[in-house]
């Protein structure tokens, strides 16, 4: 019998379940492209089958953290940054969870940039949607690492001098194993990505453009916006790494001159995931670890079958 | 000193394989019924440098490295003898036999290889060995090894040597050498053994005192460093998760939690960096499973905020901090008790977390199952320190110590069932920081990912009762509160029970004098303890394990009972003197610090002598290594 009977568990699934009553009201600002995310999360949870009590959300901080303030799972609102070690540990200690991690850019692609590079290329089952404002919304409007060149803020008052970090190149190379971009404008793809994502079996990464009216005006709303999979300018492979790189550079580049390319980048159904990594070399059991705690029959291994080693 | 003690001293180069040969001959006195202590001491280097490991061995107990030694067994260092790196390693290579030599006792013996090492090269060298009644033996123990097997082999012909002239029986080392060897190089390894062994009888007329003691135990023994101790209890609490970064000394707990935790079904992840590293045990504990991370200074300092992530959100977690000197890169491989204020202060806010350091390989052992109980039990980080002295030191320990119960609670946590019970807001999330104080320990119980009716936020902003952000001053006060209480109800508990006190007591229970200590420094006070009333002080120590919560009440009554106190302690600015006076408010007065940060462990001699000048008021340095220090009035 399992510990955890959330897990798996077949009923109809309402979107409102995923309303918390608590504070069903985000605080964002009025046309905040967080309000897409969550939207759009909400409406894949339900079709992919999942429910508030077998999704565990971690987020980061910034104003793309609070999103499991408004959305009723478990959740775990850590630290800046760190979002993706606390979320792919959880997965590893009870596989059976739906855990995705989401923060923003500054703290996907910055400050928590070690860890978005070694999880994708450990290539955890898990999804990972980084708000992509292309600026630090909380803190009111720095410079963020996708922050354009030449972006002014505060703290960048002649424009930043550097060019902006390529998330969906980074994650191809990084080992990411399905990678999309979408946007808070665009709230159907979105919802199809997010559902594609987690049924992904290994690391899903969806680099999502959330508009920040309050700070980042130059942004505009991330429109219009092509879908390159429905437009008929673009055509790759999104199975051959080579032309999702090439498309992937080209995305990041024209994203500044103010064109949206949006749509699945990369996707890898082969390579197997982490977990299925560790158990076939024997690192990882095949049960459970959190259901071994509830399990009374369990015969916990002791210190003292070692000793013969210190005889 | 006991009175019949052995000091082996092997020395060599590192990477010259004295490890397993020390540990080998370690285990082989142990089994002769001998208390056994081990001592390394190594360079922050791969291969080449001197190294050495002292074994000290008594029918008496023995808990520190000692006093210099009496026996020494000088290998050359192959590397240093490399002529290409001959410009690196200069004068290296006589190492083995020059370093320390004042430190060879009075009657002393030294087993040189002549092979490899040139007693020439030693300024007056005879003079020396004749003045102090040395009784050297050159042999050339590189050609022995090299005639019937490898050069490598050479000490095992220098073990073969040793205990000829401690006359000293074969047979457990034969046996030892038969479990730890492949049969391809047991065969001329045993031959070098008896070869050696039996050259010495023939060939030497031998006139000195020393011979191997004596002993026997009443229980079967096992040799066990404080990493094993540390290891070995996190396995017996159901630990089944670490994550780590490799640092010298931590690296010796991650890798023995590594090598056995795909064996128990645990799962071990190597991971990009010590941040990550407490972020996975976080993760992993609060999915319910019992997890564990650490690091050394440098690496704990990585891990402050997810430590403070643990306090404020209530995951249980246990970090191992094992300290080496600092500041920064500090001297990577030699011990130092420097980090205590780092690791109860570090993280923004209040301290909220457990913090033991225990002095011994079976306190670590004990220790280490305390701090996850206390973890789990009260979800508060609890976090082990160690050093680099305790974490590589090997002392027998009666196997029995380890025949104990498992114990993979963890801690208040509701099952499905209970969970219809517990308290829920109206949209149905679980209240799991109830304002509700069930046991009035400030422990709300939690539920667990993927449990049915149990969905709840946790953050590390503070947090109404559902774990929903929330900056009310009143709910903030009582959250605060009951967090903190956790420490008082630690305390009440680690107290409750003076039997299982994690402090230790030496000496005698009436005395004039204290010494006070705390974590590894505590072997060597003990001895000194027992050396100063041999001589007519009237003295006792206690050595502190329970930083945080302090053990208030403990230290308290030990320092009211003595009219003044020395407070030992590795690291120059009286960290742990301190903390007793900022926890107790009193008793500057009688305090006075006996510190040293050069890099080595106290000797018991160090601190004899520096009790015996704060007694006699005289105020000049002990020796060139320590320094006293008096404590400001409180
Ligand atoms: C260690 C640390 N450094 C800095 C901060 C302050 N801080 C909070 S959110 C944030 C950046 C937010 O930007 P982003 O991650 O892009 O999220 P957004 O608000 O845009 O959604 C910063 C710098 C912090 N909380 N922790
Ligand atoms: S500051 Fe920007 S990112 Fe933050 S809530 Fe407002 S609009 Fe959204
Ligand atoms: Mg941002």
């Amino acid at each position: 019998m399992s510990a955890f009977n959330a897990i798996g568990e077949e009923r109809e699934i309402d979107r409102e379940e995923f309303t918390p009553g608590i504070e069903p009201q985000p605080t964002w600002c009025p046309g905040c492209g967080d309000f897409g995310v969550l939207k759009s999360l909400k409406q894949a949870l339900p079709e992919v089958g999942r429910t508030p009590e077998e999704t565990l959300l971690v987020t980061g901080i910034g104003c793309s953290g609070k999103l499991n303030s408004y959305l009723d799972s478990y959740g775990f609102h850590t630290i800046h940054g760190r979002s993706l070690p606390v979320a792919r540990a959880a997965k590893l200690a009870n596989p059976g969870l739906e855990v995705i991690a989401a923060g923003g850019d500054g703290d996907g692609y910055g400050i928590g940039g070690n860890h978005f590079m070694h999880t994708a290329r450990e290539n955890h089952d898990m999804t990972y949607i980084v708000f992509n404002n292309e600026i630090f919304g909380l803190t009111k409007g720095q410079t963020s690492p996708t922050s354009p060149k030449g972006h002014k803020s505060k703290t960048q008052p002649s424009g930043s001098a550097k060019d902006p970090i390529r998330p969906l190149s980074l994650s191809l190379t990084s080992g990411a194993s399905y990678i999309a971009r979408t946007a808070a404008v665009n709230p159907n793809q979105a919802k199809e990505i997010l559902k594609e994502a987690m049924e992904h079996d290994g690391f899903a990464h969806v680099d999502f453009l959330t508009q920040c009216p309050t700070w980042n005006k130059d942004a505009k709303q991330y429109v219009p916006y092509i879908d390159v999979q429905e437009s008929d300018d673009y055509d790759f492979d999104v199975h051959d790494r080579q032309e999702a790189q090439e498309m992937m550079y080209e995305t990041e580049n024209v994203l500044k001159e103010g064109t949206v390319l949006t749509g699945r980048f990369y996707v890898d159904e082969d390579r197997p995931s982490y977990q299925e990594e560790k158990q076939a070399i024997g690192e990882m059991p095949e049960e459970p670890l959190a259901e071994r705690y509830f399990d009374d029959d369990y015969e916990w291994e002791r210190s003292y079958d070692l000793l013969d080693r210190h005889r | 000193m006991a009175d019949n003690e052995l000091i082996w001293r092997i020395a060599g180069g590192s990477g010259d394989g004295i490890d397993s040969t020390s540990q080998n001959f370690a285990k082989a006195l142990m089994r002769s019924g001998l208390n056994v202590f081990t001592h390394r001491h190594y360079p922050s280097r791969i291969r080449g440098g001197h190294t050495y490991v002292e074994i000290r061995a008594s029918d008496e107990v023995v808990d520190s490295r000692g006093d210099g030694y009496n026996f020494l067994l000088a290998l050359g260092d192959s590397f240093a003898r490399n002529p290409k790196e001959n410009a690196y390693y200069g004068n290296e290579e006589v190492k083995p036999l020059s370093e320390n030599l004042d430190e060879l006792r009075e009657g002393g013996i030294i087993v040189y290889d002549s092979g490899l090492l040139d007693a020439s090269e030693i300024p007056d060298f005879e003079e020396r060995a004749e003045e102090n009644d040395w009784h050297v033996f050159d042999i050339d123990l590189r050609s022995m090894a090299r005639e019937h097997g490898r050069e490598i082999m050479r000490n095992t012909a220098g073990i073969g040597v040793t205990a000829a002239l401690l006359e000293m029986d074969l047979d457990e080392i034969e046996n030892l050498m038969e479990n730890a060897m492949p049969e391809k190089i047991l065969e001329p390894n045993r031959t070098i053994l008896h070869e050696a062994y039996e050259m010495v009888n023939e060939e030497y007329e031998f006139d000195h005192d020393l011979r191997v003691p004596t002993g026997e135990h009443e229980e079967e023994q096992v040799l066990i460093s404080g990493s094993n101790g540390v290891a070995y209890g996190a396995l017996d609490e159901g630990c089944r998760f670490i994550a780590g970064y490799p640092m010298t000394p931590w690296t010796d707990v991650f890798t023995i939690m590594s090598q056995h935790l795909p064996k128990f079904g645990g799962i071990s992840e190597q991971v990009e960096d010590e941040i990550a590293a407490a972020a996975l045990a976080l993760g992993a504990s609060h999915a319910g499973v019992k997890a564990m991370s650490g690091s050394s200074g440098g690496g704990f300092a990585l891990m402050s905020e997810p430590l403070g992530l643990a306090e404020m959100s209530e995951t249980p977690i246990v970090l191992v901090e094992a300290m080496r000197a600092g500041p920064s890169t500090g001297l990577p491989t030699k011990p130092e008790q420097g980090d205590l204020e780092h690791i109860l202060y570090t993280s923004q806010g209040d301290s909220c977390r457990v913090v033991f350091a225990p002095g011994t390989p079976q306190e670590a052992y004990e220790q280490t199952r305390t701090a996850f109980e206390m973890a789990y039990n009260y979800q508060i980080p609890a976090i082990v320190v160690i050093d680099q002295k305790l974490s590589g030191e090997n002392q027998n320990v009666p196997a029995s110590a380890f025949d104990r119960d498992p114990n993979p609670s963890l801690g208040p946590t509701l099952t499905e069932a209970q969970l219809e019970d517990a308290p829920h807001d109206p949209s149905g999330i679980f209240q799991r920081f109830s304002h509700d104080d069930p046991e009035d320990d400030g422990v709300r119980p939690r539920s667990l990912p993927g449990q049915k009716r149990g969905r709840f936020l946790v953050t590390g902003n503070e947090h109404n009762e559902s774990g929903h952000i929330e900056e009310d001053p009143d709910n903030r006060i009582t959250q605060m509160d009951l967090r903190m209480k956790k420490l008082e109800s630690i305390r009440e508990d680690l107290d409750s029970d003076p039997e299982t006190s994690n402090q230790t007591y030496f000496g005698p229970d009436e005395a004039d004098y204290g010494i006070v200590t705390w974590g590894s420094s505590q072997g060597a006070v003990r001895e000194a303890v027992e050396r100063l009333n041999d001589d007519g002080h009237s003295v006792k120590a206690i050595g502190v394990s329970d930083l945080m919560p302090f053990a208030e009440k403990e230290v308290t009554e030990f320092l009211e009972s003595v009219d003044e106190a020395l407070v030992v302690e590795m690291n120059a600015t009286a960290q742990f003197r301190g903390l007793t006076q900022r926890e107790l408010g009193q008793f500057g007065e009688k305090l006075t610090s006996l510190l040293k940060y050069d890099g080595n462990p106290f000797e018991p001699a160090e601190v004899v002598e520096g009790f015996e000048i704060q007694i006699a008021g005289n105020e000049e340095a002990p020796t060139a290594n320590t320094r006293l220090e008096p404590a400001v009035s409180d």
